[in-house]
């Protein structure tokens, strides 16, 4: 679960929240969470983004508004997460029991190289999204924090936030399908079978 | 005039509105995405009084073409309702569409069109189709209130045919502009 630094390794993380993940469905934000999910084992329940920043949390709100006995993971990084702040206080007013949102947080832009972000300068996310009015949000900086983030991420009253200070190495690239057509697709034909395509 | 309110709102006899509803609930539509605008308050009174609609208030206009990716993906059809300085703010965001082939009918109300008032909504209204198109959005105006719901239609048709961005533009000449006393 440690990089040599000592923080959490974001690929551990990731199996960690996606073990045995049953029904659940996955959004990545673009960049490294894309390429740690697809790392973990590319699925048709997984959509890596490869664009749209800042828009991770709000695909999963409209995906926990269509599938409400699906369990739906926001996985992201700080970066991305900061883009689109303003959606946790929509999250927050919309209220989906089924949606939960964890920031990989390595206080950079990674896929851009290396840019300090904010949450590097005092920023916190948990408590933002805490002001926007999401009430369960955690915080985790020890290895031994994770699985109360999974329990919560997977099986807890939703909407829940949580961010969790990751190493800033970056890990091997591991690409998915970069076709977005079949990524969307796949999703749906998984969710409502071959009739998703005649809809 | 004959209330405070600053923005314009169309005529209280005008049933546009009530038959965008319509077509909303015609078409299946289950999520609105909308920042509010003056000259949707009466279809979003609708849409907030059906419980079978969500209504999804957004803090910025970009919000809304996630959410309805996510939706999409879900299974569901949505729309979004907003002004037209909003669609400055999705411009990047549209790109999800294009990415994925996803259905994102608009249905957008001008400012900076026909009459108006305020200096301040010249350049994104001047630049609304402008940039809806240079982000592959399919854009029909309707500047006759008769023009409105042939119009909408069209849209949320070739919006859930073709798997694309479309956008109705209801033009001011149909939503009237306000003035502030200085006609
Ligand atoms: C609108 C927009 N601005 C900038 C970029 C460039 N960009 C791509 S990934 C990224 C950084 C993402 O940082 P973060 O979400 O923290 O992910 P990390 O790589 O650190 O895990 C940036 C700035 C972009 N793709 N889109
Ligand atoms: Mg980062």
């Amino acid at each position: 679960m440690l990089a040599p630094s000592g923080k959490i390794d974001r690929r551990e993380l990731t199996r960690a929240l996606l073990a045995d993940r049953g029904g659940m469905l996955v959004i990545a934000g673009l960049g490294a969470p894309a390429w740690d999910i697809t790392a973990i084992g590319d699925s048709p329940q997984n959509l890596p983004l490869w664009g749209g920043m800042g828009g991770a949390a709000m695909i999963g709100l409209g995906l926990a508004l269509a599938q409400p006995s699906r369990r739906v993971l926001v996985l992201t990084g700080d970066g991305e997460m900061l883009m689109g702040i303003g959606s946790l206080a929509t999250i927050a007013h919309q209220a989906p029991k089924n949606l939960a949102i964890v920031v990989q947080d390595n206080e950079h832009y990674g896929e851009t190289g290396m840019q300090e972000t904010a949450t590097r300068h005092g920023t916190d996310l948990a408590t933002m999204a805490r002001g926007a009015g999401i009430k369960h949000t955690m915080l985790v900086t020890e290895a031994g924090d994770v699985p109360a983030l999974v329990k919560a991420a997977r099986e807890g009253d939703g909407p829940f936030f949580g961010v969790v200070k990751v190493d800033a190495g970056n890990k091997p690239l591991v690409l998915p399908p970069r076709e977005g057509a079949i990524l969307q697709a796949r999703m749906r034909e998984h969710l409502m079978g071959p009739q998703a395509h005649l809809a | 005039m004959s209330h405070s309110t600053v923005e314009t709102a169309p005529d209280a006899q005008a049933d546009w509105p009530d038959g965008i509803y319509a077509l909303l609930k015609q078409y299946s539509i289950r999520q609105v995405a909308l920042v509010p605008d003056a000259g949707h308050s009466r279809l979003i009174k609708r849409c907030l009084g059906d419980n079978e609609l969500r209504v999804v208030t957004l803090t910025t206009e970009e919000e809304g073409i996630a959410l309805m990716q996510g939706a999409w993906l879900g299974g569901e059809r949505s729309v979004m309702l907003m002004q037209s300085s909003g669609v400055g703010n999705c411009i990047n965001m549209l790109s999800l569409s294009s990415i994925h082939r996803t259905p994102m009918p608009m249905i957008v109300t001008m400012r900076g069109d026909f009459g108006e008032f305020n200096p301040a909504q010249v350049a994104m209204g001047q630049a609304t189709q402008a940039v809806l198109e240079a982000m592959g959005t399919l854009v029909h105006r309707a500047d006759r209130p008769e023009d409105v719901l042939p119009t909408v239609e069209a849209s949320l048709k070739l919006a859930f045919n073709t798997f694309r961005p479309t956008a109705t533009l209801i033009g001011q000449r149909v939503l009237g502009a306000k003035t502030f006393g200085k006609d």
